[in-house]
């Protein structure tokens, strides 16, 4: 057990790698119940998101459907990175990361009080979520929750809907963090241990920390804190395309961004000499000048090592730099983004 | 934890056992593997190095972290473990059987001096 951000949690339940292929090629679950969902309600809300995000709420035009954004903050870095459901009309579910919760709420009730906003803004920690995850997800969530089946035969990816049953008020959500197919489930936290308990006679594995670290890193996705924070901007995250500099739309950070062109990038690693592992810290040399990988690992579904690394802009996927691994100098290359998708291997990874 | 009656331990978590030659082969501990979770990565010595005591020697790496493997007694590395460099889940599955590399020691006597098996259970019992 490990404390993230205030939680204890397992970093494995039984051997890392055997979780992260159970993802990979079937089912598995993970408690991300540290993570926090904040209700934003009322005449306004919708106002109000369209300015505090960096994502437009206005591609949310049919309800359940979720966005992915940042949050910034004025001088346009990473104050924190959520997903926004459109539940229905001033009714918005927003989830937050566990270590940035408090100042996300500080933050938000701020911004409502210098608007004179009506809008309510309710931290849920009466709930809990639960991630079921992997290609047979469809399959085994209705097992343990029969009253889902119907809607997780027809939820589309990145949409989410509410529905009662025994076990009170619960939202899937067909979204995750591992690159596979799946859904998140938002239930009330004392429904928690009895799901999970379900889910597990339906042969879904527990799956701990260190399978949903790697599972991100091969999908390409940032952790927060680790591959971004507020010395960074998205346009330096890979994640320029959660944010339209383009729109007329004002929202805070966007002047910052507009004004500070980005000098590096977020891009992919893959090892090619043997020599160690990738991990966060190490230095890169390019051509360009030195980076630094911000999260690295072995990945078990290229059985190569592979990072994160934020690097000068102008180095481009096909690129060779050198990692300083220990005393070495090792050869790796740059890769786009994400490494692996639904199972498939998507970067190069020939020598 | 699986901790053998019939070998010596380090509390930086190495094994050694005496072979009939006199050399001495050295692994990590099933306490040690266990934390580490599983192995990716093995950096061993080379043939024909001479370590001293508590020498930082080889890095065992799992997916989750990086760490020394210490000599335990000073000596000339005489082996090294190929097959287990090529798969470095053999020292999760069976830590007693995978040996990392052997050594000749300096002075035959230094491995009875390490730590019996229930001299390491108990420095793991404070860890």
């Amino acid at each position: 057990m490990v404390d993230f951000g205030g939680w204890d949690m397992p970093v494995n339940y039984g051997s890392q790698i055997d979780e992260h292929r159970a993802v990979r090629t079937d089912v598995g679950m993970f408690d991300v119940s540290h993570m926090l969902a904040l209700d934003v309600e009322g005449a306004g809300a919708r106002d109000f998101l369209r300015y505090v995000l960096a994502n437009n709420v206005d591609r949310l035009k049919t309800p359940g459907k979720a966005l992915y954004s940042c949050l910034l903050k004025p001088d346009g870095t990473v104050q924190d990175d959520l997903i926004v459901y459109f539940l229905h009309d001033d009714f918005f579910r927003l989830i937050v990361n566990a270590g940035t919760a408090e100042k996300d709420i500080e933050w938000f009730r701020e911004r409502l009080r210098e608007r004179q906003s009506a809008v309510t803004l309710t931290p849920r920690t009466d709930l809990a979520i639960i991630a079921v995850q992997g290609p047979n997800a469809a399959r085994a969530l209705p097992k343990a929750l029969p009253s889902a089946a119907k809607l997780v035969s027809t939820l589309k990816p990145f949409h989410a809907a509410i529905l009662e049953d025994a076990l009170g008020e619960v939202m899937i959500a067909r979204t995750g963090y591992t690159g596979e197919d799946g859904f998140e489930v938002v239930l009330p936290a004392a429904a928690a241990a009895d799901l999970w308990t379900r889910l597990s006679g339906a042969g879904v594995a527990p799956c701990g920390l260190g399978a949903r670290d790697t599972l991100r890193l091969e999908a390409g996705m940032n952790l927060y804190g680790q591959d971004m924070d507020e010395t960074v901007t998205p346009l330096e995250s890979g994640l320029a395309w959660t944010i339209d500099l383009a729109s007329p739309r004002d929202f805070i950070g966007k002047s910052a961004l507009n004004a500070r062109p980005p000098a590096r990038q977020l891009i992919g690693l893959v090892l090619l000499d043997k020599g160690g592992v990738l991990r966060a810290h190490q230095k890169v040399h390019t051509d360009r000048g030195d980076g630094e990988i911000t999260s690295g690992t072995f990945s078990p579904t290229l059985n190569q090592s592979i990072a994160l690394a934020r690097l000068p802009a102008g180095i481009a996927a096909g690129d060779k730099v050198k990692v300083v691994v220990r005393d070495r100098e090792l050869a790796a290359r740059v890769v786009k983004l994400p490494f692996v998708r639904n199972g498939k291997v998507l970067a190069d990874v020939a020598p | 934890m699986n901790i053998p009656t019939n070998l010596r331990y380090t509390s930086s978590h190495e094994w050694v056992r005496t072979e009939a030659d006199g050399t001495v082969s050295i692994g990590i501990t099933d306490h040690a593997q266990a934390a580490l979770g599983d192995l990716v990565y093995l950096e061993l010595p080379q043939v024909g190095r001479k370590l001293a005591a508590a020498e930082a020697c080889a890095v065992v790496e799992s997916v989750k972290a990086a760490s020394d493997v210490y000599a335990p007694i000073a000596g000339e590395v005489v082996d090294v473990n190929a097959g287990v460099t090529s798969s470095p889940e053999q020292v999760n599955q069976d830590p007693y059987a995978a040996w990392l590399f052997r050594i000749r020691p300096a002075d035959a006597g230094a491995a009875a001096k390490l730590l019996d098996a229930r001299a390491y259970e108990a420095t793991i019992g404070d860890a």
